[in-house]
């Protein structure tokens, strides 16, 4: 399992073809308490750069983009019940989705743990 | 590198008290405001409403409207050409709510007018101060002296231990009633202090000299109830409180009967009443109270989770084309956890318990008109 990162502040943790994607610690620090995330259906296909989700805090709405392309298997419907595990466990309780991995390729434009950690120092 | 835009900010008098306790600082009708201090916008809103918390709030213009006739009577009379609100009759100590209107009945700004027995005081939003007392000179210099109070700073301090706190360092304060206001002593200082706020809450607003705002503000936060409060949480507090933000829920294109405002405009200014009319707009303003206007402000809940945000138009059904409306104020509301909204509906659509559909990203959300306040307040009257 490898975790890579995104400059837009989001994390994928790839087994085999399916990509588990969430937003950085950093990214919930910045967005302050969340309140609502709204999160793509089952089975639509995500270009790369496509908005896939939105995460609202109390004070305003960011969209959460598809870091690569790939069809959606699954998502994470405990955040719906509480959306304030992004806040408390944004790289583990509160992954977003999980993609089908369109084309491997497109992770090798992604960032490291030590890359990512450089981008937010 | 700093952006030029930033470099022109203006700072309040607070500044480094905000930076010293971790404000995120952010530009905010041309002054650099804390958004949030380092415990977030829900913890701040919570801890307002169960406490206490205490806002810098002087980037608002604070005037003073001296009579040259030495009559308060006269500044009121004169204020009056301005506002349609009653203000010969707030009584010496008290304060009214306001609105400035222009010729076609639309709010040009927002504000609180205090009698302070020789004049009045006025309170001003931040992005319309400069054009409010260019407003007021042009209109009123003929009886009046227009001072620009730009010396002071503005503090308010509002939730249910506000009165316990702000009682500590001014003996008068327990005593005063909502809507109260006057010079009082607070500590060490020349204040001017009012029984009144924007966040729904029992509170106060305290205009102190610029040179002593931090050391009052300090004294205040020496006290375990009291939090200091950014802008954001000030924001979802007056919006669980249903109170209008100007430039977003009212302003030029809206008079205040679409306001729902009508309960700010006595009978004395309506049409028969002892000084009826004669402010701007106040043939179209007085015949829609006697007609209705064709829309209304509402107060709007939403059936799901998803917050409604400013700028979502309306629908009276999920699937028709035609807006009937818009969302002009929008949010999450952590003292309901659940969104509010406020916004415009044709006013045959404005009755409590109407729904409609907000587009969201898309998608049709089912609102209903709702009662305001959403949270109930709890002023001392």
């Amino acid at each position: 399992m490898t975790t890579l990162y995104t400059s837009d502040h989001e994390w994928l943790s790839i087994e085999g073809d399916v990509a588990t994607i969430g937003i950085t610690d950093y990214a919930q620090q910045q967005l302050g308490d969340v309140v609502f995330v709204e999160l793509p259906k089952v089975g639509r296909a995500l270009k790369k750069a496509e908005a896939a989700a939105v995460v609202e805090s109390v004070k305003a709405a960011s969209d959460v983009y598809a870091p690569i392309s790939g069809e959606v298997l699954e998502v994470n419907d405990a955040l719906a019940a509480e959306p304030a595990l992004v806040n408390s466990d944004a790289a583990g309780k509160a992954w977003f989705f999980k993609l089908k991995i369109a084309d491997k390729g497109e992770l090798g434009g992604l960032m490291d743990e030590a890359a990512y950690k450089a981008h937010t120092a | 590198m700093l952006a030029r835009d930033e470099s022109d900010l203006k700072r309040t008098p607070l500044y480094a008290l905000h930076l010293a306790r971790g404000g995120k600082m952010v530009p905010f009708a041309g002054y650099e405001m804390p958004v949030q201090y380092p415990a977030g916008v829900l913890k701040e809103h919570l801890h307002t409403r169960a406490a206490a918390g205490v806002f810098d709030v002087s980037h608002m213009g604070q005037l003073a409207l001296r009579p040259k006739s030495g009559k308060v009577s006269d500044a009121a009379l004169a204020l009056e050409r301005l506002v349609p609100q009653d203000i010969l009759g707030v009584a010496p100590g008290r304060q009214r709510y306001a609105q400035f209107t222009n010729a076609d009945g639309g709010i040009l700004d927002d504000l609180m007018v205090a009698n302070f027995g020789d004049h009045l005081f006025l309170v001003v939003n931040a992005a319309c101060k400069t054009e409010d007392e260019a407003h007021l000179r042009r209109h009123l210099s003929d009886t009046c002296d227009i001072d620009s109070l730009s010396g002071r700073a503005l503090i308010a301090l509002q939730g249910p231990r506000a009165e316990s706190a702000l009682a500590k360092i001014c003996a008068d304060a327990p005593s005063m009633k909502f809507m109260d206001a006057g010079p009082r002593r607070v500590a060490e200082f020349d204040c001017f202090v009012s029984r009144s706020g924007y966040t729904g809450e029992d509170g106060f607003e305290i205009s102190v000299p610029a040179e002593h705002a931090e050391a009052l503000v300090t004294q205040l936060l020496d006290n375990p109830d009291v939090l200091p409060i950014g802008l954001g949480a000030r924001d979802s507090l007056r919006l669980e409180a249903g109170l209008c933000l100007y430039g977003h829920d009212i302003d030029t294109t809206t008079t205040p009967v679409e306001a729902a405002l009508e309960w700010s405009i006595q009978k004395s200014r309506r049409k028969g009443g002892a000084h009826a009319g004669g402010f701007p707009g106040a043939d179209k303003i007085l015949d829609q109270f006697e007609h209705g206007a064709p829309r209304r402000r509402v107060g709007l809940k939403a059936q799901g989770r998803a917050p409604v945000r400013e700028g979502a138009p309306l629908f009276a059904d999920s699937t028709s084309t035609e807006a009937i409306g818009k969302v002009t104020s929008g949010g999450f509301g952590p003292s309901l956890n659940a969104p509010v909204a406020i916004g415009y509906l044709p006013t045959p659509l404005s009755a409590i318990g109407t729904n409609v559909f907000a587009e969201v990203r898309g998608q049709r959300l089912p609102l209903a008109v709702a009662a305001t306040p959403f949270v109930p307040n709890t002023y001392k009257r």
